[in-house]
């Protein structure tokens, strides 16, 4: 039986507290046709289309970059809606006010929010659609709702009447939602906590997927970008002939960046646009940047390290450090460099520009602030460019700055290309050099040991950039306090150890380095922090990992107890196998309501940490596809491996970046990941929380962990050598 | 008496460039051991070698003379970027061949340099120990003559290796990197490096001691 | 620019570009076949393989004036090849893909690999996989899919 679970004076409660207006609704009429050039600039509001032949497509309002989030959420619409899976066809929504973030009021896909945020409002979408379609049948029937029942797109009477969903569609649009729809129990879920398959595996395996990056349109020019070596550069004189005489090459212009200017280069094919661009010759205005240089900032962070910073956290005594003995107290110092997002498919976005209108494709992750972005260059309103969001080639954080900055600069090449679509690319050079990295950051931990051997008191200063403070709404407010971006002490600030005196600061140096959230976050350093010095605690107590992290948690720390636990539960097995010179690190962390606990095995092979397997338990709430969470979390951990590997950061030298490519700049390949990553989820009934971020900080705390059992060194500066 | 024919090799259009490789060579069909040993001594060939082994341990030919299951590159030779492998043939894994990017000549547009057959020399032939140190003149001096090690190869068939192989003929011409800057070449010339390799046939391939 | 004709995927085509100009984008540009993916231009990720004579061949790095007239074969002929469609299913059973951008590389190198080696050990999985990049971490997965289609695959 359905547990009544919204009532109409609910649902208006929620719908109004969310921003940016109407927070569902439903229109059963013309096909959406979201992604087809010739869609109406404002496409009707809608997450659900049935057509006649039964064929069910329901809108994602997320970017699918690789989370599976097209496939999660069309789950837990067509659930409630009793909806035959095998009709379902997913898309990812246009930009509209309906797609906004229930709660942000933006549309965009990011904190590994997408299951958490709209997974109500996906049920009562799903509940909402199976209302009126038996509605429209029991008034055929003449009958009443509450007799009838529906299975598989199938409402069934009281009397041994039956209609497809398609059959009732048309008409059931034009009716009213009903008051009171009420949600399934639990018990009754028929997709949600299965594990279901994705809907794009086939066309991502047959080469017909398309990404933004796949956009081809008639009369499309492709604009490459010749950028200054040194951030906020401007073009001074440049040299064009030579690139000109190149056959295909249709302009060639300056555009100013968010900081600086640059040379765009604009042919009717990549490779014509490439070599033009290398011809360009191009004399640049440096004066009066700030030259950042990997070795003369870590020396300026060391410094700030071991001044008070702007407080983040404070309680109990200020001065129990100062009093401790010496041989109580650890001091430890951390390096974390600037890494890049390294999606793989490189940055791209297609505008074209009509005068009064314009048309975006946009493989995004914030499409409101994008779609006004192009707006602004374009001299127009947002609702006057049409948005289309196309699938992405990974992100990981990457496709949503706040500055929007690649849709401006394409919006600044399509303004003088009128009525040309023209798809700007960003080269894998262009990535790796580009910027918006996770920022640098030192770490300085003095800690106490009291006499049971938990943490007594922390002092812990963190130095970073920060691309919240300075930035405004709405995200300055939220995030910035006393100065202190959360987003740099998440993961120490928040932590769940009980450590009497606790004194966070932080700094944010202003460098000239574009910066920007990663997979993760604040996490992926100070997890690492954390979770290797409670390592190096329980080491000197002599107690097993796991039992010294639940001993020393907090009682409600419920999700990190829980995947704790498991986690001990798991790994029992291993140690009674465990090869001589092998070793196991553990390591946990909790992102946003999820607790995960990780287990790996490593050696040394040829002076290289060589990791064997590992074994990854999660607390995510209800999980609604395990499948899906299960690959987001082996997922995750080899991402976070991006931390550990040698050459896999990024450095500057005199202003400029040292890296290119991924020859330079390496990211985590087969063999640098274990053959096995098994992942065990603790069952819940809670509302389903974070899966894509949480894996990632586990990983590189873990695996060091393991190594100081076979080295007997700590490795506070990555990435390893 | 010297018989003397001049060879002119033509070899590898590559892309919009053309590149003439002519080697010219006084090629004498009388075999060594019919040349009157007074002709070239002892010292003579010692000297020559010196001379092919500052060719044969310049990285245009070392770092595929590995001892490990890698290749090298560049000038400062580290490990093949990548993760490319030797395989059990030298020519790379199955589905991770050296043809996978290096072709039968230079791709001056992309970098990637390329002559016919491109593979690792077999292990017997390595010319590096397993920590990537160059070994000694004589450790590979022995090795190129040691015929249980070479392919069975003789002091004329090594000349004709010298002159002919597609991958000796690349070292001289490599080609330019990927950022239009041409590769180092090795400190002779072909001709000169055959004409050592011949002074040192001649000399019946002395080896050093040390 | 010159004209040359490249056979693809069974069919012979002619294409008017530059010679130096890599196969990658003659498939992507003037053949409209964007399955083949461009990842780094540098052959250091994979994304860009195609099979030239049943070599598995980074295309990005391959200019079209050295193709001669080896046989290319891409990603979109995979559904019609025996192996391809085995190591297709596989993947698709296994739910390998995340964000899919590398996918075609990675099945191209897959198939070549099976292709050769029927029965691979871990080893020479990793070997030949052991190029191709995938940011979003599929690589256990990835190595699955292949145990699982070497079991489908007949000789």
């Amino acid at each position: 039986m359905r547990t009544p679970m919204l009532t109409r004076r609910a649902f208006v409660r929620i719908s109004s507290a969310a921003a940016g207006g109407v927070l569902l609704s439903l229109y059963f009429d013309a096909p959406m046709g979201a992604q087809q050039p010739n869609a109406p600039t404002f496409p009707p509001q809608a997450f659900v289309h049935v057509r006649p032949d039964g064929t069910i497509v329901i809108q994602v309002n997320r970017l699918e970059f690789g989370q599976g989030v097209q496939t999660a959420l069309p789950m837990i619409l067509a659930d409630e809606m009793d909806a035959d899976w095998s009709k379902v066809v997913a898309e990812l929504a246009p930009t509209a006010d309906v797609y906004k973030d229930p709660l942000y009021g933006l549309q965009m896909t990011g904190g590994s929010i997408s299951i958490p945020h709209s997974f109500q409002q996906y049920r009562e979408l799903g509940a909402k659609a199976r209302a009126i379609l038996v509605a429209e049948a029991a008034a055929r029937w003449r009958t009443t709702p509450d007799r009838c029942r529906t299975a598989n797109s199938v409402v069934y009477g009281p009397g041994g009447e039956s209609a497809q969903y398609g059959q009732l569609a048309d008409d059931a649009a034009r009716r009213p939602v009903p008051d009171g729809v009420r949600l399934k129990d639990a018990t009754e879920f028929q997709l949600i906590g299965k594990r279901v398959r994705r809907l794009d595996s086939r066309p991502k395996c047959d080469g017909s997927q398309r990404f933004g990056l796949d956009l081809d349109l008639p009369g499309m020019q492709i604009a490459l970008l010749a950028r200054p070596a040194v951030f906020g550069g401007r073009v001074k004189t440049f040299d064009d002939r030579d690139a000109r005489a190149l056959q295909g090459v249709r302009d060639v212009f300056e555009i100013p960046l968010v900081h600086g200017t640059a040379v765009a280069v604009v042919a009717d094919r990549f490779w014509t646009a490439k070599r033009a661009r290398d011809r360009v010759k191009i004399e640049w205005d440096l004066t009066g940047l700030e030259r950042p240089d990997s070795s003369q900032l870590w020396i300026q962070y060391g410094r700030l390290t071991r001044t008070p910073g702007s407080v983040a956290v404070s309680r109990g005594d200020n001065a129990a450090i100062e009093r401790a003995l010496p041989a109580n107290r650890i001091v430890a110092e951390y390096e974390f460099p600037y890494l890049a997002h390294m999606a793989m498919e490189p940055l791209n976005t297609t505008v074209r520009f009509d005068g009064d209108r314009a048309e975006a494709w946009i493989p995004s992750q914030a499409q409101t602030m994008d779609q006004a972005a192009i707006a602004e260059v374009l001299g127009l309103k947002s609702d006057e460019v049409a948005f289309h969001t196309e699938y992405a080639g990974g992100g990981f954080g990457r496709r949503t700055p706040l500055d929007s900055h690649v849709p401006r600069e394409a919006a600044a090449i399509a303004k003088r290309l009128r009525g040309i679509p023209v798809k700007l690319v960003w080269t894998r050079e262009d990535d790796v050099r580009g910027g918006y990295y996770r920022p640098m950051f030192a770490h300085r931990v003095e800690m106490v040991i009291g006499a049971d051997g938990m943490p007594a008191a922390s002092r812990h200063v963190i130095v970073g950039q920060s691309w919240i403070v300075g930035s405004g709404p709405p995200w300055e407010a939220a995030l910035v306090k006393n100065g202190v971006d959360e987003l740099a002490t998440e993961g120490t600030a928040d932590t769940r150890y009980v450590i009497p005196d606790f004194h966070v600061s932080a700094h944010h140096p202003k460098v000239n380095v574009p910066v920007l959230q990663w997979r993760s976050v604040g996490y992926t350093h100070n997890a690492f922090v954390m979770e290797t010095l409670v390592d190096e605690l329980a080491t000197r107590a002599k107690m097993d990992p796991i039992t010294y992290r639940l001993t020393l948690l907090r009682t409600d720390a419920k999700k990190l107890r829980s995947a704790l636990t498991l986690l001990q539960d798991k790994i029992a097995a291993w140690r009674q196998n465990l090869p001589r010179n092998h070793a196991v690190g553990v390591a946990c962390s909790e992102y946003h309501d999820t607790g995960v606990a990780c287990a790996t095995e490593v050696s040394i092979e040829n002076g290289r940490p060589r990791i064997h397997r590992v074994l990854l338990t999660a607390d995510v709430g209800r999980a609604v596809n395990p499948l899906g969470v299960e690959s987001q979390m082996q997922g995750g951990v080899v991402f976070g491996l991006s931390q550990l590997v040698a050459k896999g950061a990024i450095t500057l030298k005199d202003g400029a970046v040292e890296q290119r490519n991924f020859d330079g700049c390496r990211p985590p390949y087969m063999h640098d990941a274990p053959a096995t990553i098994d992942v065990h989820l603790v069952p819940s009934t809670e509302a389903p929380t974070a899966c894509g971020e949480p894996p990632v900080p586990v990983i590189s705390p873990a695996v060091v962990n393991a190594l100081f059992r076979l080295t007997g060194k700590r490795y506070r500066t990555l990435p390893l050598a | 008496m010297i018989d003397g024919r001049r060879i002119a090799v033509c070899a590898l259009c590559v892309n919009l460039s053309l590149v003439a490789h002519v080697t010219t060579a006084a090629d004498s069909p009388i075999s060594a051991q019919s040349r009157t040993p007074a002709t070239t001594t002892r010292a003579q060939g010692l000297l020559a070698w010196q001379r092919m082994y500052s060719v044969l341990t310049h990285p245009r030919c070392v770092n595929c003379h590995t001892a490990g299951g890698y290749p090298q590159q560049g000038d400062d030779r580290h490990p093949h970027a990548f993760n490319v492998v030797r395989g059990s043939s030298g020519f790379g894994a199955p589905a991770y061949t050296c043809m996978a990017c290096h072709q039968v000549s230079n791709a001056d547009a992309t970098g990637i340099p390329g002559a016919s057959g491109w593979h690792l020399a077999p292990l017997s032939m390595k010319w590096q120990s397993l920590d990537d140190q160059v070994l000694p003149s004589a450790t590979v001096c022995r090795a190129i003559t040691d015929r249980s090690k070479n392919h069975n190869l003789d002091g004329p068939a090594l000349l004709k290796h010298h002159k002919e192989d597609a991958l000796v003929l690349w070292a001289f011409s490599p080609g330019p990197r990927s950022d239009g800057t041409p590769r180092s070449l090795p400190p002779l010339t072909h001709a000169d490096f055959v004409a050592a390799t011949r002074t040192w046939v001649d000399a019946g391939m002395p080896c050093p001691t040390r | 620019m010159a004209l040359q004709t490249i056979m693809v995927n069974g069919r012979e085509v002619s294409v008017d570009v530059d010679p130096g100009t890599p196969l990658l984008w003659v498939l992507r540009e003037e053949l409209r076949m964007t399955g083949t993916k461009y990842g780094c231009g540098i052959a250091a990720c994979g994304a860009c393989t195609v099979h030239v004579a049943g070599v598995a061949t980074r295309s990005c790095v391959l200019p079209v004036s050295l193709v001669g007239k080896r046989p290319i074969v891409t990603i979109e002929a995979m559904a019609s090849d025996p192996i391809g469609r085995v190591v297709q299913e596989a993947w698709v059973a296994t739910d390998v893909v995340q964000c899919g951008y590398c996918q075609s590389g990675q099945i191209m190198t897959a198939v070549a690999l099976l292709r050769n080696t029927p029965r691979p050990t871990d080893a020479q999985i990793e070997q030949s996989m052991g190029g191709n990049i995938c940011r979003c971490g599929t690589y256990v997965r990835i190595r699955q899919a292949i145990k699982q289609a070497a079991q489908q695959v007949r000789r």
